[in-house]
């Protein structure tokens, strides 16, 4: 079931939450939209699960104009950074819930629930009300919820991001495990990097309501196509027109001519790898990053002389 | 939406019915002699029951939120009595104990000071209800730190505490205001209404609107509330400007 | 707060002295006299045909308008809290109306448009349909003053629970009134439950509006408040205390629902009250 979007554009006021986003999600695809707070991203998921209506542009489900379909009528499964989790009722009810609006059977709609509750481990726990859920368990029990009516298409908004660290690594692994699986078109809206590029198959990244690249994530952190996907996509310096990725530093001993002094400022050993914070001849800061092995060899420390030069530099054109 | 009718319609009728036998009409009757007793009464008076309020009402609300008793709950309970107490039994329980044959000899039947117990009691919830929650809410902490720079309990409920709970408190006055400006069921049985003694605008208006004066009476009502919503319009731009200051 | 016992106590007694004066013993001294003719005296004020006329509909006026402002007060909280659109300051202000104003002023409103001579009045006259010294002025009289109680009491709740959980049902295929009903109403329930007791609470005691649109034919047109004024005038003072107990009994009941619901609130009562709103707007 795929997704496509051609030219939404929101506003609310004077903000422009998206401005001429066309987009395309292939059917059973994990889609990232990944960007900075108020870069549209979420907007662009309730846009296309019909709970933002786009002032303009038109959204595609299925080969099916959405546009102006209600959502109840989408077939889109929605799942909250905070649950939305009926407090009211019990787990069992919440995930029963769609199919009870559908009038499924009652026999049905046991066996589907004990299913989903199996599915997503949670299965001792239909009689319990959320609130003496854990967070991770709440969150499970949405996507439950979400999954129940067999949606077409699955949409997640930043559903990690009200958890702790150990508990969102989890439940990461764990969205992936289930996506091959289950093999539903899914759209996953997050801040995090790391996230996306763990999870998805494919990244939109997104900025100020525009959508700046679209890639695998092995394509987005090698051939960024502009300055702001690069830094986003993961750390990065900046010398002038120049950007430079840290492990693209090399440090040398001596010079050799087309290397440049520098002082390390600061070394932070990062377990595997180490980062060194230098500060070259003009002031001007650069960040490297070499494996603990190399740190060894170079006996690298504070407040070293050390030549650097960057193996790979990549300058965009305005 | 639709409700709105019912209350909208109503009252600019009033503002029209008022005005409809010519403003020559409607000035005699706004300053006819028992009208101004009577508004200037019920102005008086309310204000006078509202400051009581806001300093007994402040200490109610204290007690309630800072100690501990025997029996508090019960006490908080009952705050809420003169709200759910109908107005005109409110008089006569009030006229039973402070009244003619009074048990404990005060007679406060047909005075002012009867008109002032009945509002005292109609208005007690308001402000003890206003502070409370802000009292809930502020943590010790202030106060101790204020300790500590060394200012004294008073000091300390002056500069730390009233500011805090000022917006609440003029909210509670506010509406104690409007409610004791509007009070009739308890006033009634209480005061005798003695025109020019005891009669406050509400009563004036019934006895206008029984005797059929309907345009004196909606003379009066307008000015009433003309007035009512001056003070209450003030009241707002008061806590406004401290809500403003104490974020 | 440790130094401040002597303070504390006198803090306290001034409290609760107060309370005692203006609030307990004037309640006692209700019950004391009403029983001073002896218990016979008083079933027989209370079994009086006019009383228990009165009684019955006092019940049936509060029957009436508390539905009617329950349904209005949750609308217009959904109204208030999830939507935008000119005016809607303006809807803010008007219901906070029945509390800034007089119940006389809005007795005489509805005699001026809904009585013979009104606005409506001719209009309702022509067709057979008598308001004004009637159940149905009644009514409206009352529905007026307990307005806003429901509406002031479901909004701050109502925003607490917030969009979401409806989106959430709407994803899940229920229409927006099935998902309103299944799931924002149960989230509401208490804010709603509150406010339909201070709406009762202020039906039933409500005094002054009703008196004027009402007549005040004993018997007919009177409701239980509006019989002990009517008892009072008449010197019968068993009668009027006797009916007033009821009333009493009758708010105790109401006090007694308002603490034992949970209140969002912790102790404070409902009193949303107009000025305190416009804080958090």
């Amino acid at each position: 079931m795929s997704i496509i979007v051609k030219r939404a554009t929101r506003r609310f006021g004077d903000f422009t939450a998206l401005e001429d986003v066309s987009v395309e999600i292939p059917s059973g695809s994990l889609t990232a939209l990944l960007g900075p707070s108020g870069s549209g991203k979420s907007t662009l998921l309730r846009v296309i699960a019909g709970l933002e209506r786009p002032d303009a542009g038109t959204v595609e489900i299925d080969g099916r104009d959405a546009t102006t379909l209600p959502t109840q009528r989408r077939g889109v499964g929605f799942v909250f950074q905070h649950y939305a989790a009926f407090k009211h009722m019990t787990v069992r009810e919440n995930v029963a819930f769609g199919l009870k609006v559908r009038r499924r059977p009652k026999a049905e709609i046991r066996r589907r629930v004990d299913e989903l509750l199996e599915l997503v481990q949670l299965p001792g726990l239909a009689g319990r009300y959320p609130s003496q859920l854990s967070g991770g368990q709440r969150q499970r029990m949405a996507l439950a919820r979400a999954l129940a009516v067999e949606p077409s298409v699955l949409l997640l908004d930043e559903p990690f991001g009200a958890l702790d660290a150990r508990v969102r690594k989890e439940l990461r692994a764990w969205l992936r495990r289930l996506h091959d699986d289950v093999h539903v078109t899914t759209v996953f809206v997050t801040h995090d990097q790391e996230e996306a590029m763990e999870v998805a198959d494919r990244i939109v990244v997104m900025n100020h309501g525009r959508v700046e690249q679209v890639g695998g994530p092995r394509d987005l952190y090698e051939h960024p196509s502009n300055a702001f996907v690069m830094g986003f996509v993961g750390p990065v310096t900046r010398l002038g027109d120049s950007f430079i990725r840290p492990h693209d530093v090399e440090l040398r001993l001596e010079p050799n001519g087309t290397t440049s002094e520098a002082m390390i400022e600061r070394l932070v050993h990062l377990g595997f790898e180490v980062r060194v914070d230098l500060v070259l001849h003009d002031g001007q800061r650069l960040l490297a990053q070499v494996s603990r092995e190399e740190a060894e060899q170079l006996e690298l420390h504070q407040g070293q002389i050390i030549f650097a030069r960057p193996s790979r530099v990549r300058v965009f054109s305005n | 939406m639709y409700l709105s009718l019912i209350v909208v319609l109503p009252l600019t009728a009033v503002v029209w019915r008022s005005s409809r036998d010519g403003w020559g009409a409607f000035w005699r009757a706004a300053t006819a002699p028992q009208a101004l007793a009577a508004l200037r009464l019920t102005f008086a008076v309310a204000l006078v029951v509202v400051a009581v309020n806001v300093v007994v009402g402040t200490v109610i609300a204290w007690v309630l939120v800072r100690d501990e008793f025997p029996g508090k709950r019960v006490v908080n309970a009952l705050i809420d009595l003169p709200f759910a107490l109908p107005t005109i039994v409110a008089g006569i329980t009030l006229l039973a104990l402070y009244g003619g044959s009074s048990p404990v000899g005060v007679n406060v039947a047909y005075t002012r000071a009867g008109v002032c117990l009945a509002l005292a009691f109609v208005t007690l919830p308001f402000v003890v209800r206003s502070v409370q929650p802000v009292l809930m809410t502020i943590e010790p902490d202030m106060e101790e730190a204020a300790r500590c720079l060394g200012a004294g309990p008073f000091t300390s409920f002056r500069r730390i505490l009233l500011p805090t709970i000022a917006p609440a408190l003029l909210a509670g006055a506010a509406l104690a205001f409007a409610r004791a400006v509007g009070e009739f069921g308890s006033v009634v049985i209480l005061s005798g209404n003695i025109p020019y003694r005891t009669e406050v605008a509400s009563v004036h208006v019934f006895s206008l609107v029984e005797n059929d004066d309907v345009g004196s009476a909606a003379a009066v009502s307008v000015v009433l509330l003309a007035i009512s919503v001056l003070v209450l319009a003030l009241l707002n731009v008061i806590q406004r400007r401290r809500t403003r200051h104490a974020e | 707060m440790r130094n401040r016992g002597s303070g504390r106590y006198l803090l306290r007694t001034v409290a609760l002295g107060y309370l005692a004066a203006v609030l307990l013993v004037p309640v006692g001294a209700v019950v004391w006299r009403a029983f001073g003719d002896g218990v016979g005296a008083v079933w027989q004020a209370v079994t009086a045909p006019d009383a228990v006329h009165a009684f019955w509909l006092s019940l049936l006026i509060a029957a009436i308008a508390v539905p009617l402002n329950t349904l209005f007060g949750v609308a217009c909280a959904v109204v208030l809290v999830r939507h935008r659109f000119p005016g809607k300051r303006f809807l803010d202000a008007v219901i906070d109306l029945p509390f800034a104003i007089s119940p006389v002023v809005i007795g005489l409103a509805l005699i001026l448009v809904y009585g013979q001579a009104g606005w409506l009045g001719s209009w309702l006259a022509e067709r057979g349909i008598q308001v004004i010294f009637s159940l149905p002025g009644m009514v409206l009289a009352t529905v007026f003053v307990s307005l806003p109680y429901v509406v002031r009491e479901v909004v701050p709740v109502l925003r607490e629970v917030g969009v979401e959980q409806e989106e959430a049902a709407w994803t899940l295929g229920a229409g927006s009134l099935k998902s309103f009903l299944l799931v924002t109403l149960p989230s509401i329930r208490w804010g709603v439950a509150y406010g339909v007791v201070l709406t009762t609470a202020r039906a039933l005691g409500e005094f002054g509006a009703v008196t004027i649109v009402s007549g005040r034919l004993a018997g007919q047109t009177e409701t239980l408040t509006l019989y002990v004024e009517n008892r009072f005038e008449a010197f019968d003072l068993t009668g009027a205390y006797a009916a007033s107990l009821t009333l009493a009994a009758l708010a105790l009941l109401v006090l007694l629902a308002m603490t034992r619901l949970p209140s969002h609130r912790g102790t404070a009562s409902g009193f949303p009250g107009p000025l305190r709103r416009k804080e958090g707007h």
